[in-house]
């Protein structure tokens, strides 16, 4: 039973030669490449590879969008026992430094000129770094860096050697082993250096059928892969699971073009975090305010119904027959069209992961009929600890532990998990793989939580983020930062949101403004505004932004133990939060801790009582210059509410 | 390279290989072998009544350079283009193209001929998509009538194919793939500044005139227009003449500029020639008298 990538791709080939294995979309039309395409391709680059110096157990950097060509290089590495590190394409080139030289890569395959340019740049620091590829040569055409090909010459060196040794490919196939190493991959890490997760052909096969037999995923689904393949998310689901199923991959043309081609393509089977989601809820919104009236009342009105019968349809519990019939026109009529135009008319099962999604976010997709749920994991467990099985969806849990997964909970309410997933340790790095090992084979989450009595498992926040307040009305009352900060950021004006108070005597939050939505509403207004800080300062939008505040504070009021929790004060920053100033890690979760410290002013004047406040802020450009930004900030006081006290 | 062009198009796409390796590897060569004039301008003098636009204006563009007219406002650049480009006839003066010397000419034949143009104010279909706007610079390249057009049929169809496929290298270049559908009128202004440009690509020009390119964008839309030009004169070879009166951009991508002040030409060489010479500093700056 077990085996390692080349192989599946292999047998796939030979069963289902020219059944489709991936799609991209070139010049306006989609490009079939059948298994046994892939197949030669990937010889061919194995040979390439092999000629070029690469040794079995040697790293091989592959950075770039989600490419066939690509895809079939991480896979010619697997061939000759070769690892290949996905680093995140839209990294700045100081963040690849130490990944390249922690794994002693001296092989790079890369997508276009703008990776070629980052990884030359860094020739220097990376001595190692002697062979470099790329995909798509506009642009390079007058460099002359030595050790810099376009991957056709890889290939076409490759074709020689394959020809002239007919069975070296299968030989090496058949000698890499499915404990072997397949691939590393970076945590993004939200302190200190990024850890290079080892993962093996085992490990990562196992999880990916694990998956595939909950939620009987067959050789019919089509996936559409456009996140990062760094990101372990996007590697399992097109990669680990593609090969796993022998499903269809689909490419996109570029990354502006995502929703035009998910459309096309009707993915059945579909995977993104939480913003994903949010960003398209934002967009579906935008569109109906400026919608006509019929269409804006039609849509409110169906989608009460959808809030009130959907979710109990989804779960396949009975129905009233005038909330059928209501539901089956609203489907008519709103939903069905809705789903088109998200592109999920065909999605069977969709996950969210990566962070907690807002309630009423996850509860919209699943009213309008999509099969959205969620799962836990992470980069250590190869994604799939916990899933919801259908008809068991709850928005506050994270589902129940699927085949192989053992899960408990500490005394400090910190989560361990066991499952044959487990990462083979961090890369070169003892220390670190021992804080997260136990002796016994548990790996800590850092996730703090409990099984509900149902089996379920229920995430409240990072362990080491909830926090208690100090001082004040509500000493010692529960803070959990990530919940109140996912409240905010379930409004459509509300981009990112970043809440203090641990050991502090009240709850105060930055609001970073979605820039697009707020841009909307206030041309609706004709409010005039000159960019994105002038837009954040204005008294209108602080307003919109006070009232979305106390919205979420009432809400928090409904529950005793996060009533503490409530936003007393608020500021709006002047700049978007960027995982280019280190504000963000590259999944777009914020850096709580790097925040408090680059904003230090803010904060204390949050808590100083201050009414605005001057900052200077470093900012640095998509080129790689830096800049400063000043504005003065504006302090808001919010209402508090008394919490609602519920009779026994 | 029109025929090296049209081969490849008709070859089908294959597969995985990057189906345009072959050409790109032609043009690369043909950009490399630069130098000799294409377009020599000589003694041209225009006027609109007791107007005088130009005075006496003699330069000449080399194969594959970026050449740029400057000048401040009313210098007469448009106006120099627009004589280029066959809309107007000098009085005075001629025009000779690849050798041939013309005295009048109209804008078809200069189309013809492989001159292509974009226009400051931008004269795109603002009702028609991307797509349909660019196709229209294959006009040229359409050789079936109008009826087989219309009915679609036969030899109609291989052609709309063949253009199409060569309208959508231009979108894959321009990087404007999310547009494609979507009527130009909807654009951001510098998108529709970037579609003009796709379609004057569109005709496969030997030479491409620019007028003002970059007039109305921000920062970041001229840094990416800078970047557009220049792939262009890389990896179509193309011999590109501009027009712009924004300095600091013209200095950074030009090869040579021809300074225009009043209708006369003022100063001609390098950007740093140029930025050197006492008479342009003297039209941008002013002097104190």
């Amino acid at each position: 039973m077990s085996t390692t990538f080349p192989r599946l791709m292999l047998e796939h080939a030979t069963a289902r030669p020219q059944a489709p294995a991936l799609r991209e979309k070139e010049y306006g039309i989609w490009q079939t490449v059948t298994w046994s395409q892939l197949a030669t391709l990937v010889r061919e680059l194995a040979g390439g590879l092999h000629q070029a110096g690469l040794q079995r157990g040697q790293h091989v950097v592959v950075v770039g969008e989600n490419r066939p060509r690509l895809y079939a290089s991480m896979l010619a590495a697997q061939s000759i026992g070769a690892v290949p590190v996905p680093l995140y394409q839209d990294a700045v080139a100081a963040e690849y430094v130490f990944p390249l030289n922690n794994a002693e890569v001296g092989f790079a395959i890369v997508e276009d000129q703008e990776q070629v340019d980052k990884l030359l740049e860094l020739r220097d620091e990376c001595p190692r770094l002697e062979r470099l590829w790329y995909d798509d040569p506009r642009g390079l055409r007058s460099y002359k860096e030595a050790g810099l090909e376009s991957l056709d010459q890889l290939v076409e060196r490759g074709r020689a050697f394959v020809a002239g040794n007919p069975r070296w490919f299968d030989e090496q196939v058949a000698a890499a082993q499915p404990q072997d190493v397949a691939a590393l991959f970076f945590t993004s890490g939200t302190t200190g250096h990024p850890k290079g997760v080892v993962h093996s052909h085992f490990t990562l096969i196992d999880r990916a059928r694990a998956g595939a037999s909950f939620d009987r995923l067959s050789a019919a689904e089509e996936v559409l892969a456009y996140l990062p393949p760094a990101w372990i998310g996007q590697n399992i689901f097109s990669y680990a699971q593609w090969l796993a199923c022998g499903y269809v991959v689909n490419c996109p043309e570029s990354a502006d073009t995502v929703t035009i081609d998910m459309k096309e393509i009707g993915p059945s089977y579909y995977f993104a975090p939480p913003r994903v989601f949010e960003g398209l809820l934002t967009s579906v919104m935008i569109r109906m305010e400026d919608a006509g009236a019929l269409k804006r009342w039609m849509f409110k009105r169906f989608m009460d119904v959808a809030r009130r019968v959907g979710p109990a349809r989804m779960d396949g519990r009975p129905l009233a027959l005038i909330d059928r019939l209501r539901y089956a026109l609203g489907d008519v009529l709103v939903y069905g069209p809705l789903r088109n135009t998200l592109g999920m008319s065909r999605v069977r099962v969709a996950y969210t992961a990566g962070e907690a999604i807002g309630p009423d976010l996850f509860v919209f997709y699943r009213s309008i009929g999509i099969n959205l749920k969620q799962l836990y994991g992470s980069t250590e467990t190869a994604v799939f600890v916990c899933l919801q099985p259908d008809n068991a969806v709850r928005s506050d849990t994270v589902g129940v532990p699927i085949e192989g997964v053992e899960v408990r909970v500490t005394d400090t309410g910190e989560i361990h998990v066991r499952s044959p997933g487990l990462l083979k340790g961090y890369y070169k790095n003892p220390q670190a793989t021992a804080e997260v090992l136990t002796a016994d084979g548990w790996y800590r989450t850092g996730d703090a939580g409990f099984l509900d009595a149902s089996g379920h498992l229920k995430i409240i926040d990072r362990a080491k983020d909830v926090g208690r307040l100090a001082g004040g009305d509500n000493d010692g009352a529960m803070f959990a930062p990530k919940y109140v900060e996912n409240k905010l950021k379930f409004f459509p004006f509300i981009k990112e949101a970043v809440a203090f108070g641990d050991k502090r005597e009240k709850v105060c939050a930055f609001v970073n403004i979605d820039f697009e939505a707020v841009g909307n509403w206030a041309e609706r207004r004709n409010l005039p505004y000159a960019g994105y800080a002038d837009l954040a300062a204005k008294p209108q939008v602080l307003e919109l932004v006070r009232e979305c505040v106390e919205k979420v504070n009432a809400d928090l009021a409904e529950d005793e133990r996060l009533a503490g929790s409530q936003v007393s004060r608020f500021l709006v920053l002047h700049k978007e939060l960027d995982a280019d100033d280190g504000e963000l890690t590259r999944t777009r979760k914020v850096r709580r801790g790097a925040i408090a410290e680059k904003y230090a002013a803010l904060v204390d004047a949050l808590y100083a009582g201050r009414t605005s406040q001057h900052i200077e802020t470093q900012v640095r450009f998509e080129d790689g210059r830096t800049g400063t930004v000043s504005a003065d900030l504006a302090i808001i006081d919010a209402k508090i509410f008394a919490p609602v006290r519920r009779a026994a | 390279m029109n025929t090296v062009v049209a081969k490849t198009l008709e070859a089908p796409p294959a597969g995985f290989a990057a189906p345009d390796a072959a050409v790109d590897e032609a043009r690369a060569e043909h950009a490399r072998r630069t130098g000799d004039v294409v377009l020599d301008i000589r003694n041209i003098s225009l006027a609109f009544g007791g107007v005088k636009a130009l005075t006496n204006i003699s330069f000449d563009v080399r194969e594959h350079e970026i050449r740029a007219i400057i000048g401040p406002n009313g210098a007469g650049k448009s106006s120099m283009l627009n004589c280029i480009n066959g809309v107007y006839q000098p009085q005075e003066g001629s025009i000779t193209f690849r050798g041939k010397t013309f005295r009048h000419m109209n804008s078809r034949q200069v189309a013809e001929m492989g001159v292509a143009r974009t226009f400051q104010n931008l004269a795109l279909f603002k009702g028609m998509s991307v797509l349909d706007n660019i196709m229209t610079g294959r006009n040229l390249r359409m050789n079936c009538n109008l009826l087989l057009q219309a009915l679609r049929i036969g030899p109609a169809a291989r052609e709309e194919i063949r253009n199409r496929e060569f309208v959508e290298r231009i979108i894959d270049f321009l990087e404007i793939q999310a547009h494609r559908k979507t009527p130009v009128g909807r654009l951001p202004y510098g998108l529709q500044k970037r579609v003009d440009l796709g379609r004057a690509l569109a005709m496969e020009p030997k030479v491409l005139l620019l007028d003002e390119p970059m007039a109305g964008m921000n920062v970041e839309e001229k840094q990416d227009m800078c970047r557009f030009i220049l792939d262009v004169n890389e990896e179509f070879g193309t011999t590109i003449v501009l027009i712009e009166h924004d300095m600091g951009v013209v200095m950074d991508i030009s090869d040579r500029v021809v300074v225009l002040d009043y209708g006369k030409k003022i100063g001609d060489g390098t950007p740093d020639e140029v930025r050197s010479n006492p008479e342009v500093i003297k039209a941008y700056l002013g002097t104190s008298h």
